[in-house]
């Protein structure tokens, strides 16, 4: 298919597009294959170069002749197209229609996408299993890594390589497998370096209502305690949701076979829930009323700062488990692709500070989201304001960017990035250039080709200029143990992304330049006056020599 | 001098948001009640900040005791003894109910300053030169000696500014159809168009009466400026309330009567349903374990943040009444110094970058509170008065402010560490300033020569009050600010309402680390110039010296300037606020984060939910 075909009307002249808080730009708009395209031919004038894949959905109004195209993007913001002509307005709304809908992978623009810049260091390397491992190597000679799943056979949502105990062989892992949802079997995600202790991840097990056990998964787990130490299970379920789990096959671990272990229900709602919620909220950000009462009672019964409580709360209990419990953890939900990874990589923001460095998070979501087999295609296909029904989305991710964004707010000094990296992520597994996010797992990314085929997102954000614009000027390396209050008081609604377009960020934008010029120049300063002292000193030492002559 | 009334040992002091607590002794002076744990850290508590004690009943651990404060302090004792714990339940009470001025802590306190400091500090802010700054007097406004001695009304303060036009006979005649004899004066005159922001209370109109006098003194008012045909009345009561006054003799200006007015009624409601109002969100917020779900629904129910973007709105009204229109506004309530006091002032803040300084910030405060009379001594409850009277109506004021402040980080000079050390000491009664209902009063307490002003301690550590984000210009690309009015850009004001609260602030303060930095920076630039100084001295004595002249060789680090260049304290600590604490602070939090003595069973602290197992 070719995309000219979808293009009814590729140029439009006289287009008025108007955006909140900017002036209003007149001029042309073009149609392309992956973008809407509106140029004023005047040099100074921005322009806007949106992805039809940023496009959630549209609407079309009609006054005479002129017609209207209300854009609504998947980053949340919403423009406004005037665009003279009837029949060109139709025929861009349906060019935009389609193309913002394409479902065929083999079209999506990170497979066109060229870089206009010069890449340093393939992000598709950056991050690879083998090399997380060496330093897991470094720290303890009880785990492996173990390639029992190199051609995905195994699970399908994991990656060729995964860290094991030692003790363990690959049969037991199959067998494992087998046992859990997905053939997620449970595997290592976190070492604390502290005080030895892990933090694995799995499926659910299908121990169904009958109770099934499997003696390897046993084997497994256990292998993960020290002598005479328990441990715990965090199911990130209900317990009442858990139960209901064994009718459909799935299950959690009973006390009797796994006396070792002590299991935790918390609350994290389904993927499903969490899209509604973010529906919800999304209309109450966008709600004009000047109603304090209605604004109260939308953003509460959006339900979206419950779900950020509850999964920070999660996470917590996992960190506190392994730090100040002492006791290895192991966390699951129903598929152990969502919830799970929302609380095991929240807890190593808290306990571990590599986790709040820029190259370190990056790690992160590529260890505990992207490898990890977070369905980022599936999860992110649509956004708050799409009309069609919703199949798999859910804001998973975008729940977990909250909940970092929370922890940062509470400790401004310990990250090494600022807020503009996570808006940069939510932003691009909802539309990029780049493939990383594409897909919903490493087998599906390895058999599209993408680390060929396209730019991984990691090769722009490590350029230099980037990690300084990404970078938080207070950052000071903090070697603790960071926990963060989950009070509802402590908990704030996340303007730079929900209120984004809502308000003019300009005051808030020349506060945030003031404060980085006020800390640069305080190094500059400071480098001034070192250099000084050395001259000074040199000064003085040429003196002290003139005078011996 | 701390007179010692009674010290109790063995008191352990509950944390408010976990189960955590500290033990020590418990001492009661005659001023403060101070709790010093074993490691010597101590809390101490200003008796007049303590709003109610409680007793609860008897538990096994012992007697607990809970201390409410104006500051939204809440501290939960539990005294081993019930002997003991009835003692200082019954001493408090004694102490807690002054009932004349001359027992409150201003008249007492004695922070070590010369006398000539002390009457300085008293001269800092001068009124008559702040109407001076805007303009007045001039061809259209007068200052008038009416209440030179009170006489015409004993609330307002002796110099009030009125239109030239407005005679002695249409003054009186206006202040006997006026509330408490307040009638319309100027308090705001916005010279770029000549528009003036009056203020009074409500007509003694009824049904029908008319008073010919008032009548003049609005046309006055009006006439006053060429901009706009007519006045703007604002009733900054809702409707039905207005309506209700009427009965009473009371009311609002008929429309029908006043050539040339346009009357709003603006909908704040009254000190009551403040109180109340602000109530209820302490028990929302005060409740443990609490879930988004009730803290939102909370906040939605107790209407607190619906009644303060009432406040706002009616201040943006004002000030695009006159700044746009160019239109002179009358604003009132019933008795013009709650309400009224809070638009006058907010709208003036909006308008004019000057109030947006902390200096300009105490003259608003001066003005429009103080000297306009708004009733401190009751509605902070300085002395054992009526509950009813009772109301937050400064502290909604002062959470307005920080509302704007969050709205435009770069406009103002102060943070809101100058708005809570303000709190703070409104409560305190530390200063003369906010003792007493009005300047009659306060001059009869010769508070000026008996107290210390706060105005002047607050300036002398201004630095720690200052808003590093601050930029001079932002004024003249900004003069008049306009807020947004969408609700999602009010929020709970944690800082102030938990400032005592610490587990639920930020661990680390941006704010602090800025203002910090901004600190040294002036320093470093000090340190700069003295080192350049040093080496010409240095270079230029080589020179001497071959030519075999020997000078002495300055020291470096001689300089005073020069030894400054150390890091400044970081420890900056602003009492009663909530900037967060020392680095290792967050160990010690690990140190009560769910550390329990069975390690089976995990407890989660800091609101952190239970765990169900």
């Amino acid at each position: 298919m070719e995309f000219a075909e979808l293009i009814k009307t590729p140029r439009v002249d006289g287009v008025v597009l108007r955006r909140p808080f900017l002036p209003t730009v007149e001029g042309t708009l073009c149609l392309t294959g992956h973008h809407l395209i509106l140029s004023s031919r005047q040099d100074n004038t921005e322009e806007l170069w949106l992805l039809h894949a940023n496009i959630d959905a549209i609407e079309k109004r009609f006054v005479g002749s002129l017609g209207t195209i209300i854009v609504k993007c998947k980053d949340l913001r919403v423009i406004q197209l005037d665009i003279p002509g009837m029949e060109e307005c139709l025929n861009i709304a349906s060019s935009i229609e389609v193309l913002s809908t394409l479902d065929s992978v083999s079209l999506m623009y990170p497979l066109f996408y060229r870089p206009m810049f010069q890449v340093i260091e393939d992000g598709w390397k950056s991050f690879l299993p083998e090399d997380a491992f060496k330093d897991l190597e470094s720290m303890t000679e009880e785990w492996r890594l173990s390639d029992v799943n190199k051609d995905y056979s195994v699970c399908s949502s994991y990656p060729p390589l995964v860290a094991v105990p030692k003790d363990v062989d690959d049969d037991t892992l199959r067998k494992a497998a087998a046992f859990r949802h997905g053939g997620r079997f449970p595997v290592l995600s976190y070492y604390h370096k502290k005080n030895g202790m892990v933090m694995m991840r799995s499926g659910q097990p299908l121990t169904g209502t009958n109770g099934r056990r499997c003696k390897e998964d046993e084997k497994l787990i256990n292998a993960t305690l020290r002598a005479g130490k328990r441990g715990y299970i965090i199911d990130t379920r209900t317990v009442s949701v858990a139960q209901q789990a064994k009718a459909r096959g799935g299950g959690f671990e009973s006390e009797a076979n796994y006396p070792q272990w002590r299991r935790i229900h918390k609350a994290i709602e389904r993927s499903s829930i969490l899209q509604e919620s973010l529906i919800k909220l999304v209309e109450a950000c966008n709600d004009q009323s000047h109603s304090m009462d209605r604004w109260l009672s939308k953003l509460e019964a959006s339900n979206w700062q419950t779900h950020v409580k509850e999964i920070l709360t999660s996470a917590c209990l996992a960190a506190q488990c392994i730090d100040r419990e002492g006791a290895s953890v192991l966390v699951h939900g129903t598929e152990g692709t969502d919830s799970t990874l929302q609380v095991t990589s929240l807890a190593q923001i808290i306990l571990d500070p590599a986790c709040r460095t820029i190259q370190g998070f990056q790690a992160l979501v590529e260890r505990e989201w992207l490898q990890a087999g977070h369905p980022f295609q599936q999860r992110c296909s649509q956004s708050a304001y799409s009309n069609s029904k919703p199949r798999c989305e859910a804001p998973v991710f975008l729940l977990f960017l909250d909940c970092v964004w929370q922890i940062l707010r509470q400790f401004p000094c310990s990250f090494q990035f600022s807020q503009h990296f996570l808006v940069l992520l939510f932003e691009h597994t909802y539309a990029s250039q780049f493939g990383t996010f594409m897909g919903n797992s490493a087998s599906e990314r390895s058999k599209l080709n993408l680390s060929q085929k396209t730019v991984s997102l990691w090769s722009w954000v490590n350029r230099p200029q980037e990690v300084e614009r990404l970078s938080n000027p207070l950052y000071e390396a903090n070697c603790l143990v960071i926990w963060p209050s989950v009070a509802p008081q402590s908990l704030l609604l996340w303007e730079g992304v929900f209120l984004r377009w809502k308000r003019s960020s300009r005051c808030l934008d020349e506060a945030y330049d003031e404060m980085v010029h006020i800390i640069q120049y305080n190094k500059e300063l400071q480098n001034k006056v070192n250099n000084l002292r050395r001259q000074l000193a040199q000064l003085e030492t040429e003196e002290a020599g003139e005078k011996e002559d | 001098v701390l007179h010692l009334v009674t010290t109790v040992e063995q008191v352990r002091l509950l944390e408010r948001f976990s189960n955590k607590s500290t033990s020590g002794t418990l001492h009661l002076t005659a001023t403060h009640l101070i709790f010093v744990e074993s490691n010597n850290a101590a809390t101490t508590i200003l008796h007049h900040h303590i709003a109610s004690v409680e007793k609860l009943s008897l538990t096994t651990s012992g007697c607990p005791l809970v201390i409410q404060c104006r500051n939204f302090r809440v501290v939960h004792f539990v005294v081993q003894r019930e002997r003991d714990c009835h003692d200082i339940y019954s001493s408090l009470l004694r102490l807690l109910r002054p009932v004349s001025y001359d027992e409150l802590y201003a008249f007492s306190y004695n922070p070590k300053q010369n006398e000539q400091q002390r009457e300085e500090g008293w001269q800092l802010i001068d009124l008559g030169a702040e109407f001076e700054r805007m303009g007045v007097p001039c061809d259209r406004w007068q200052l008038t000696d009416v209440n030179r001695d009170y006489k015409i009304c004993e609330t307002y303060p002796r110099d009030l500014y009125v239109p030239i036009t407005a005679s002695k006979p249409i003054i009186v005649g206006s202040s006997k159809f006026r509330s408490k004899g307040r009638f319309p004066v100027l308090t705001y005159f916005y010279q770029e168009k000549k528009a003036a922001v009056c203020r009074c209370s409500q007509p003694l109109s009824g049904f029908s009466a008319r008073c010919l006098e008032d009548e003049s003194m609005l046309q006055a008012i009006s006439k006053a400026n060429h901009n706009s045909r007519f006045v703007y009345v604002m009733d900054t009561r809702p409707k039905l309330n207005a309506m209700a006054n009427r009965a009473a003799g009371k009311g609002y200006e008929n429309e029908d009567n006043y050539s040339n007015i346009r009357f709003q009624f603006v909908g704040i409601e009254n000190i009551h349903v403040m109180r109340t109002s602000l109530q209820k969100l302490l028990e929302v917020v005060g409740s443990r374990f609490l879930s988004v779900n009730d803290y939102l629904l909370g906040l939605e129910s107790c209407g607190w943040l619906r009644h303060v973007k009432a406040v706002v709105d009616a201040a943006i009204f004002l000030t695009k009444a006159v700044t746009v229109e160019g239109a002179s506004v009358l604003v009132h309530c019933s008795d013009g110094w709650d309400r009224t006091a809070q638009v006058c002032s907010l709208g003036a803040l909006l308008m004019d970058p000057y109030y947006r300084t902390i200096k300009g910030f105490m003259v608003l405060i001066e003005k429009d509170w103080i000297s306009f009379g708004h009733k401190f001594a009751d509605r902070c409850d300085q002395l054992d008065g009526d509950p009813k009277e009772v109301s937050p109506v400064f502290t909604q004021f002062l959470e307005c402010v920080w509302q704007l402040t969050e709205q435009f980080p770069q406009a103002f000079e102060f943070s809101e560490w100058l708005l809570l050390q303000i709190h703070e000491h409104v409560h305190s009664c530390q200063y003369g300033n906010f003792l007493a209902n009005n300047q009659r009063l306060r001059e009869e307490l010769q508070l000026g020569d008996r107290t210390h002003s706060l105005w002047a301690f607050l300036l002398r550590e201004q630095q720690n009050y200052l808003n590093p984000a601050y930029c001079p210009t932002y004024a003249d690309a900004h003069p008049v600010l306009e807020p947004s009015t969408l609700p999602c850009h009010f929020k709970f004001w944690r800082n102030m309402y938990h400032q005592f609260d610490r587990s639920m602030h930020p661990r680390q303060s941006v704010l602090k680390n800025v203002l910090t930095l901004k600190e040294s920076n002036c320093q470093l630039e000090d340190t700069i110039k003295d080192l350049e100084t040093v080496s010409t001295c240095i270079k230029s004595n080589q020179i001497l010296f071959k030519h075999g002249i020997s000078p002495p060789t300055p020291d470096p680090q001689a300089s005073p300037r020069a030894q400054r260049i150390l890091p400044t304290d970081t420890e900056r600590t602003v009492e009663g606020s909530s900037g967060t604490e020392r680095k290792e602070s967050y160990s010690d939090l690990q140190e009560t984060y769910g550390a329990k003595a069975e390690p089976a069973v995990v407890s989660l602290e800091f609101g952190v939910a239970r765990m169900t197992c």
